[in-house]
């Protein structure tokens, strides 16, 4: 039994490897690219042999990056609270209230959920430049919240069709008012889903690419992932390797922590929606 | 502590299907009502509309000497157990006992004695500040409880609060429900499916079929004197027996055989005018096994059956028989037959009979038995309109 | 008698009016409530998407030149025939069928065994969840760059594995398979989690059963547990295929669509701010949107995958 139980274990231990590997090895190779110095960037090597602090340094002392870290931060936040606020009505609607049209909302949002984001590229390039909101953070903020809210919609009403109703009843028999039955009960349950959602919803802005090389032209509302990708080295000759690894790793921290910290609750927001529903 | 007077109390849903039809009702102080019936038949709906969970379409509902109908939950100074419980996840044990008083602003010092009192009733005293999460079925059922009696409120409502629990801890529960009420003396109108729950726990019983009241009465009264088919089918377990029979004079002829009438129930028969198609209804215990009491109810009608089945129970001995011709059937026994699932076994078809014997008889499976017929227990009915033919005075 | 109506308690049928109002006012209140808090959502999902798409059809049917505006017209379906009888689209369209039919496919198969290994999993299920979550998280653009600079020759890991002097980004088949090995790595994981979802709703007990009844490891996976979790698959393939026909990002960083390795997203974004052709790039947005149109439509009729619905539980 002893023995059975211990090349089980084993199995289980190499397997559980295999899978860290997976996930870790891009995201090492690229932290370890940031590390390195000049001299050393081309040596190929998997852990840097002079480390040096020189590239995070360099993204810092440009605007071109930090202006851009605060566009990306502040675009996804205020795109995340206003897709949360009204996904969080709908949802709560969707999933419980009965009222004509209901189906007719959850195939919208469905259909946004398949939308092809370069569709809508050239119609809002050319919308946000007539109405002038082309290269600022609302011109982002628009089509961020838009194409999250269906996924907020989605895990919401999936958490809300979770919370047992009855404590409703209950607390309006235990002597709440509506408004006392919300705040004590209902609302201390619904925030779980609501912060997971939000999180969900900020990776979802986070992670864009699209829109944000599109519908901005300059540092003024360039995110992260677009700057980037328009990084260039200090002089003609030298790429930009080492800053942009650096980069990447100042925006992929956020999201370990995310992971970490939230890492139930982020499984339990990706599948809800898609299974139970 | 009040009383509890509906009047004509209706529900229509907005859809237009109605849910309750002018339910009268008048529940005395510290009288213990229990509502039963099949799922759909209105009960809950009943109770939500007495708690104010749900609007009154029509009718009058008084708690008290208030009339309620527009009165918000919290204005009525009712509690309420739930199926589920609905204890607050978030909040411990004692939070969640304190909850109502919490709301009413009653200061934390009383709240404290308060809940502790109850705990020590309900024997929740160490689990006071756990989560609901971490109790047993049992004990959440007790919170539930708790949490309904520290407010000592004009009324209890209580819906299908034992389902949840197994079979065993529900028997105990029953009784500790029955304790608490007796020594609290508090109104209560506790909501059940299970007619065994109506039958031990209530002063007095409602049996409910599609929004409608069928009878109200005493458990005995219930059982003795069922006003139609349907109360007569659903209370009483095993469940009484129905069969076919045709009025022929003085006899009933049926799949048992030829069943005489009393004087008395001919008569009855008669001044009902009633039809000659009509359906007998045996309760197991109307039948004797002649071996052992050779002399009781001389006059009963004899007659001889194989067994089938015999199940003992130690005390008694349950002994199931097939009858000849296609069991008995109206929109009653149909709903009956699907609430409690007979339908799904099976067994559909065939007329099953059940007897209950003494433990000391000596039938055994596969082999013949004579049995008597108690005709004083038998109930005639009618089929079309379901009603009770023998105890027309009651019905 | 005169008098005896203007006294007499009003007919039934007025009251039956009456009572049937408020019975459906409570009804009415609830419909009122459901579209108010709906509309928010709705206005902006209508304004964002709708509107622009109708107007995306409006510009493909011009010539719109964003170089020369002034010369803009109605041409009508001529930019579309344009489009469609160009190799530039036939190349871009056959190779996003090839991305998003190969690493889909994968992305199954792998994802299929990653959910074995988290619902089976005696310990390390916590970690491996995590693990699994951060190439979910990662933004594409930052993975795609790991992956640009793991095969760029004298830089990365994984060029060196190759005989020197090969470039493989530089070559299409090379970098397509590249481009799949970045699109599979980052979406795993998604699908995984599906079809984990889908695997815990597997009883237990069937899987006993099939077990006493003699079915092996193999049998038990493809009679029992498949037929079982076939929701699951189909709603993660859906997605999925979606989603992967969208792809932009990762051929962006990588390849920027050289060698014929753009997807229709690609050349629909080149048609626009690099060719500054509106009219044409927004008849390549529009077969884009018909093109996925299409997909959600067959796998919806082939597999008759139920749109996830909303019952309201009471």
């Amino acid at each position: 039994m002893a023995a059975v139980g211990k090349t089980h274990a084993t199995r289980w231990t190499v397997i559980n490897v295999l899978v860290v590997l997976y996930a870790l090895f891009p995201v090492w190779w690229i932290a370890a690219l940031s590390f390195k110095d000049p001299s050393t960037l081309t040596d190929g090597n998997y852990i840097p042999r002079k480390w040096t602090w020189e590239n995070y340094r360099g993204i810092f002392d440009t605007s071109e990056f930090t202006r851009a870290l605060i566009n990306s931060i502040g675009i996804a936040l205020i795109a995340t609270a206003i897709a949360v606020v009204l996904g969080t009505m709908a949802a709560y609607a969707v999933a419980r209230l009965r009222f004509p049209g209901k189906r007719v909302l959850i195939g919208m949002s469905l259909l946004i959920a398949m939308f092809p984001p370069i569709s809508l590229v050239s119609p809002l390039f050319n919308i946000e430049r007539i109405i002038g909101i082309f290269d600022t953070w609302v011109g982002l903020i628009i089509p961020y919240m838009t194409f999250s809210l269906p996924l907020a919609i989605y895990t919401l009403s999936a958490f809300f069709r979770e919370i047992p109703w009855d404590l409703e009843k209950a607390a309006k028999v235990d002597g709440a008012t509506p408004a006392q039955a919300f705040r004590m009960v209902i609302a201390p349950l619904a925030a779980p889903g609501v912060f997971t959602t939000a999180i969900l919803v900020f990776i979802f802005c986070w992670n864009d690419f699209l829109f944000a090389i599109s519908l901005t032209s300059t540092e003024a509302a360039r995110t992260v992932p677009a700057a980037i990708a328009f990084f260039t080295g200090s002089s003609q000759f030298q790429q930009p390797t080492g800053s942009i690894a650096a980069a990447a790793v100042v925006i992929t921290i956020p999201i370990i922590i995310f992971v970490l910290f939230f890492q139930r609750r982020i499984v339990a927001g990706l599948t809800s929606g898609a299974v139970k529903g | 502590m009040a009383e509890i007077i509906l009047e004509g109390v209706t529900k229509r849903f907005p859809d237009g299907a109605l849910a309750v039809k002018d339910v009268d009702l008048d529940i005395a102080d510290g009288e213990f009502v229990i509502l039963v019936g099949p799922s759909g038949c209105g009960k809950s709906t009943t109770l939500n509309m007495i708690a104010g969970l749900e609007d009154i379409t029509d009718g009058t509902l008084r708690i008290g000497d208030r009339v309620v109908n527009d009165l918000a939950p919290k204005e009525r100074d009712v509690a309420m157990v739930f199926q589920s419980y609905a204890l607050y996840p978030h909040m411990s044990v004692r939070e969640n006992m304190g909850f109502p008083l919490r709301l009413a602003g009653v200061d934390k010092a009383t709240i404290n004695t308060k809940v502790e009192e109850a705990a020590r009733v309900l024997d929740l005293t160490e689990h006071l500040d756990r989560k609901p999460a971490q109790l047993s079925g049992g004990q959440r059922q007790r919170v539930a409880m708790g949490r309904a009696i520290v407010r000592d409120p004009k009324a209890f409502l209580m819906d299908e609060p034992l389902s949840n629990l197994d079979a065993k801890l529900r028997v105990q529960m029953r009784t500790q429900i029955s304790r608490l009420q007796r020594r609290l003396g508090t109104t209560t109108v506790y909501v059940t499916h299970d007619q065994t729950e109506a039958m031990t726990l209530g002063d007095r019983v409602v049996v409910m079929r599609q929004g409608l009241v069928q009878q109200i009465g005493t458990p005995a009264q219930l059982y003795d004197l069922p006003r139609n088919l349907f109360v007569a089918g659903f209370i009483g377990s095993p469940a009484m027996n129905f069969v076919n029979a045709t009025l022929e004079g003085n006899v009933l002829r049926s799949p048992l055989g030829d069943l005489p009438v009393d004087d008395r129930t001919r008569q009855s028969l008669e001044r009902q005018n009633a039809p000659r198609e009509l359906i007998v209804g045996l309760r197991p215990e109307a039948f004797g096994d002649v071996a052992l009491a050779p002399d009781r109810g001389r006059d009963g009608p004899l007659l001889t059956v194989t067994v089938d089945v015999l199940e003992s129970l130690g005390s008694d001995v349950y002994v199931y028989f097939t009858a000849e011709g296609g069991p008995a059937t109206t929109a009653e026994l149909e709903e009956l037959a699907a609430d409690s699932g007979v339908r799904d076994t099976g067994a559909g078809g065939a007329q099953h009979i059940v007897a209950r014997l003494d433990a000391a008889t000596r039938a055994r499976e596969g082999e013949p038995l004579e049995l008597r017929v108690d005709m004083s227990k038998a109930h005639v009915f009618d089929p079309s309109t379901g009603a009770n033919l023998t105890h027309p005075e009651r019905a | 008698m005169q008098a005896e109506p203007a006294g007499a308690p009003p007919p039934p049928e007025a009251e039956q009016a009456r009572k049937g109002r408020a019975a459906s006012a409570g009804a009415r209140q609830e419909r009122r409530l459901g579209w108010l808090l709906c509309a928010p959502a709705v206005v902006v999902m209508l304004a964002v998407t709708a509107y622009p798409i109708g107007y995306a059809i409006y510009l493909s049917l011009q010539r719109y030149d964003l170089r020369f505006p002034a010369e803009a017209k109605w041409v009508g379906l001529s930019n579309y025939g344009a489009v469609l009888t160009s190799p530039f689209w036939w190349d871009a369209f056959w190779v996003t069928l090839f991305v998003t039919g190969v690493s889909v496919a994968i992305e199954l198969v792998l994802g299929m065994a990653i959910a074995m290994v988290m619902h089976r999993a005696i310990f390390g299920r916590g970690t491996v969840r995590t693990m699994v979550l951060i190439p979910y998280g990662i933004v594409t653009v930052v993975a795609a760059f790991s992956w640009q600079y793991a095969w760029t020759p004298e830089l990365g890991y994984l060029a060196e594995l190759l005989p020197s002097g090969e470039a493989p980004l530089t070559e299409q088949w090379p970098a397509l398979w590249i481009i799949v090995l970045a699109e599979v790595w980052k979406t795993t994981p998604f699908m995984a989690l599906l079809l984990l979802a889908g695997l815990a709703l597997v009883p237990e007990e069937t899987l006993k059963a099939a077990m006493v009844d003699g079915a092996s490891a193999w049998q038990r996976f493809i009679r029992v547990i498949v037929p079982l979790m076939k929701p699951a698959i189909l709603v993660a393939l859906l997605f999925r295929t979606l989603d992967a026909f969208r792809i932009f990002d990762n051929i962006y960083i990588l390849t920027a669509g050289a060698q014929d390795t753009g997807s229709v997203s690609i050349l629909g974004y080149d048609n626009l701010f690099t060719a500054l052709n509106l009219g044409i790039g927004s008849a390549i947005s529009v077969l884009i949107f018909i093109c996925v149109g299409i997909i959600a439509f067959a796998f919806v009729k082939l597999f008759g995958a139920a749109a996830p619905g909303a019952e309201v539980k009471r």
